[in-house]
């Protein structure tokens, strides 16, 4: 397909701009100007519309079909938080009208759904206290690492190192690194949690933290959760809760009843805030008593009169992490949601999650090797293994398979400690009959890794492309067309 | 279901033992559509949005042609996850790439990543990859910076060492001269900001070419609607290029979701956070994208990444491109003429009432400027608000010395007609 610039007519116009209704000309002299305009695309309206919604349809999402992406908490966006998210008395909020001087502060609603969420959230992970402000799950991660910072440094403790299990997502050790820790990686045991042994021997004086995900990667609950926050703390180690997959325990546990200090939720996964093809998210962070004069400023607080105000003062804040209060947008939507679901609604949301991934993992366990034959939460994790040693078939290959028969892949390859992983995650809000078809769609592609495998390695063949050449991109870069 | 796996509810939850359980819950009972949908409509701020907006401060009230929001809203876009399966996702992959390129073709510069989350957090970024490649760890800032980006890089460096040198802004742009003489062989990047907070318009040309003779170099971060008419920062010999997107078709949104966008010299692309997508070709010849050069990021890297953005503002910046594919080559310098003729206009009729002064005045401006008042701009400001006006931002919470000035944005959308009503209203208030 042409590029929208490949695509260009000299001269067309989609947009009339203007009116100009004043005769003065702004006063800047000619060195301070560009030499030429920038060579943007010269199209008509009708040209760009087409354009994109060809793009559109190369493309898929939730409302097309199943998308069982492991980790990444795939569920319907139910479409009247995006209506609501649409009304121009929010979306048009100039960020800083409650700075200006007012009887009220300006933006009382927009101040309120900020406060509520946060009273929101605080029930459902047990913690003290939110910032709204983190702009996605690593940024809150971010957030997180520069509390423990502030929190160790009050303290005068010289601490260097965050303790991250290997199953971990990415993110973890690169949120920490970046803020200046050390990272010490705990393997994972043999019943699929962090090695309680392994971890017992890295606790030192230098352990400034510890993040963990929890269900984890792998889908599996860690039932010595309890000890491991109290054995952080016994070195005035601060707990991190990577809330990336909190649907497993939502309305059935809480972060902050394990022990754990800081907390990070993924809107836009949990609280089903759409995920944009790649963002925007929100990733509001949590903390307990102890580090809540930290957390960041502006916060917005009810005051004795009922309104809603921001406060600033707070000296011993780690200061703005977002310019503003977050990603308003993704929070507004995620309240709605909540507010739609209830106490009840939650919890089933965790219920029919743990629910529909057991089911997958008990019909699929006869075809593929499951790495963990226990229960699971949220997700589970096969493993192409078998395949790939009798048939030379791979994870990348099945994935490429079930694409062709109409449904989105998990996520394969990881967690990376399993090899050739494929990482299952049907969410709350797939219907038996969608789960059903995927389950024979895969057990169909696993029939056929055994009798005609050679079928799978020519997959997708339904798509506008098949199996880009990624060494090729990488190694002759071609990332703008000028 | 249960039935099928023989299991019971409670059985499938028996790994988060009771104790591991919630302890409260103190939730409300559901609402149905219709009752979410009033109860938040009605809360939404009806009054606060229909004040008459001149603020600026490096978020803007620009006009966004309707056809940004139908294209955006195509759920094939918005329920789509981040585009791992290039099969699925080559619409996400392909504008993003264009994305890349408008951003390049805009700034002038050759290289451009998918995205980070907002204007502040591409400056953290920059910096941090201004040291990657120098080794260096000396940062020199000028306070002509947008203040709120100024803090948010304190907050992310709090557990870094990083030796910051905060210059002075002189009459109304960067502090040349303090910043030539603090450029030195240990300084990692030099940053700073055009038009600046002050929404004066600047050359860093002499800084970029100090900054290169030392090995370090220039981050300018930019108002991309400006470049509409405005010279690049790649032309004045920037390396890395930031900003905040939102004026490129993003509503205001009470402070985000905001598109951070980041530019550079191809030599730098390896250093470079964020995603970034390539075209190749698949296996039968066709064209294709691919996220590419995956290996600086958290999933494959993890604590030796470049950083650790995974989710960012994809969706953003869909409306970015979409936003500049509409208005084109030639909207959008009619576009950024425009805001600039309609703000000389404000400027002329507001620095004419008798107790009003230009703060800097002579020097040439975008779409903002400032004045100064008679009393506190605070005051003023609240008095206006009775009026219907959002007046300007009042400097002094970010300046010392600045109580009586206030930053005071033109858009395209303002007409004559308003800007002559507030400089009635001003002129009443005084």
């Amino acid at each position: 397909m042409k590029l929208i610039f490949e695509k260009s007519v000299p001269g067309r116009r989609a947009l009339r701009t203007g009116p100009t209704d004043v005769t003065t000309t702004a006063n800047i002299k000619k060195s301070l100007l560009r030499e030429r305009p920038a060579r943007l695309p010269e199209l008509s309206e009708l040209d760009v519309v087409r354009h994109f919604t060809e793009l559109s349809r190369r493309n898929f999402g939730i409302d097309n079909n199943f998308y069982p992406l492991g980790s990444c908490t795939m569920k319907y966006n139910p479409k009247v938080t995006e209506r609501i998210a649409a009304c121009p008395a929010f979306a048009d909020l100039h960020p800083l009208l409650p700075q200006l001087k007012s009887q009220r502060m300006l933006t009382q609603g927009a101040l309120r759904v900020i406060y509520e969420t946060d009273v929101l959230l605080r029930q459902i992970t047990g913690m003290a206290g939110f910032t709204m402000q983190p702009m996605a799950g690593a940024n809150g991660e971010s957030t997180g690492m520069v509390i423990t910072a502030a929190y160790h440094r009050d303290r005068n403790n010289k601490k260097t190192t965050i303790l991250i299990p290997d199953s971990g997502h990415g993110t973890n050790p690169a949120s920490a690194a970046v803020a200046g820790y050390k990272v010490v990686s705990i393997p994972t045991g043999k019943n699929g949690v962090m090695d309680f042994d392994a971890f017992k021997k890295s606790l030192n004086d230098e352990v400034a933290g510890l993040m963990l995900t929890c269900p984890n990667t792998l889908g599996l609950f860690n039932p010595q959760i309890k000890e491991i926050c109290d054995l952080i703390h016994s070195v005035d180690g601060l707990t991190y809760y990577d809330g990336a997959n909190l649907n497993a325990i939502v309305g059935k546990a809480r972060p902050g009843d394990f022990g754990f200090d800081i907390v990070h939720l993924n809107l836009h996964k949990t609280f089903a805030a759409p995920h944009g093809g790649g963002g925007p998210g929100a990733g509001p962070v949590g903390v307990n008593e102890k580090l809540l004069e930290f957390l960041p400023v502006s916060i917005v607080v009810k005051k004795d009169d009922g309104t809603y105000a921001l406060e600033y003062d707070r000296p011993k804040s780690i200061g703005y992490i977002a310019p503003f209060y977050g990603n308003f947008g993704v929070i507004l939507k995620a309240y709605a949601y909540i507010l739609m679901l209830g106490k009840e609604g939650l919890s089933r949301v965790a219920e029919n999650a743990v629910l529909n991934a057991n089911y997958i993992k008990e019909k699929l366990k006869n075809h593929y090797d499951l790495v963990f034959d226990r229960l699971c939460m949220h997700e589970c994790v096969f493993s192409t293994t078998k395949q790939m040693a009798e048939n030379d078939i791979h994870a990348f290959d099945i994935a490429k398979a079930l694409i062709d028969r109409g449904f989105h892949p998990p996520t394969v390859y990881f967690p990376i400690i399993v090899k050739e992983a494929m990482m299952i995650e049907p969410t709350e809000t797939e219907s038996k009959e969608t789960l059903d078809a995927f389950i024979d769609a895969m057990i169909e592609i696993a029939e056929l890794a055994e009798n005609a495998p050679q079928r799978l390695k020519t997959a997708p063949i339904t798509t506008c492309v098949s199996r880009p050449d990624e060494t090729a991109a990488a190694r002759s870069l071609n990332i703008t067309s000028l | 279901m249960l039935a099928e796996i023989g299991l019971t509810m409670d059985e499938l939850f028996a790994d988060i033992g009771p104790e591991n359980r919630c302890r409260s819950l103190d939730l409300p009972a559901g609402l149905s559509e219709q009752q979410v949908h009033n109860a938040l409509t009605e809360i939404a701020d009806k009054d606060s949005v229909s004040l008459l907006c001149f603020l600026g401060g490096g978020f803007y009230d620009h006009f966004i042609p309707a056809a940004v929001y139908s294209i955006i809203s195509r759920s094939e876009f918005y329920t789509a996850y981040t585009p791992y399966q290039p099969e699925l996702s080559q619409g996400t992959l392909q504008a993003i790439y264009e994305y890349q390129s408008a951003i390049c073709r805009l700034t002038g510069t050759e290289a451009a990543n998918a995205s980070l989350y907002d204007g502040g957090t591409a400056i953290y970024e920059a910096i941090m990859m201004a040291m990657r490649i120098t080794g260096r760890n000396k940062i020199i800032i000028d306070d002509s910076v947008n203040p709120i980006y100024r803090v948010m890089l304190r907050s992310y460096t709090l557990n870094l060492q990083i030796d910051f040198e905060h210059t002075l802004s002189s009459d109304g742009l960067a502090g040349h001269q303090q910043i030539l003489n603090d450029i030195d062989e240990s300084t990692a990047a030099v940053i700073l900001q055009n038009p600046n907070f002050f929404g004066c318009i600047d050359d860093f040309t002499d800084i970029a070419d100090a900054a290169h003779k030392k090995g370090a170099l220039l981050i300018v971060s930019c108002y991309p609607l400006s470049l509409g008419i405005l010279k690049t920062p790649a032309a004045m010999g920037a390396d890395i290029v930031t900003g905040e997107g939102q004026s490129l078709g993003m509503p205001l949104f009470f402070g985000g979701p905001y598109l951070g966008f980041m530019a550079t010299r191809k030599k730098y692309v390896r250093k470079m956070p964020g995603r970034i997508v390539g075209e190749t070709k698949d296996r039968f010849g066709r064209r294709s994208f691919v996220l590419t050069l995956q290996a600086r990021e958290q999933h494959i890297r993890r604590d030796k990444a470049t950083s650790n953005i995974c989710t960012n503002e994809g969706l953003c910046a869909l409306a970015a491109l979409v936003y500049m594919s509409l208005l084109g080559k030639e909207g959008l310098r009619e576009t950024a003429q425009l805001c600039a003729d309609k703000a000389q206009y404000a400027y002329e009729r507001l620095t004419a009432i008798p107790k009003v002064e230009p703060r800097f005045k002579d020097r040439p401006f975008f779409n903002e400027f400032v004045i100064d008042l008679p009393s506190e701009a605070a005051d003023v400001t609240a008095k206006l608000i009775e009026k219907g006006f959002a007046a300007g931002f009042p400097l002094s919470r970010y300046y010392r010395g600045m109580e009586n000035s206030m930053l005071i944005c033109v858009t395209e959308k303002r007409t004559s007609r308003q800007i002559n009503d507030l400089t009635e209203a001003l002129e009443r208030v005084l």
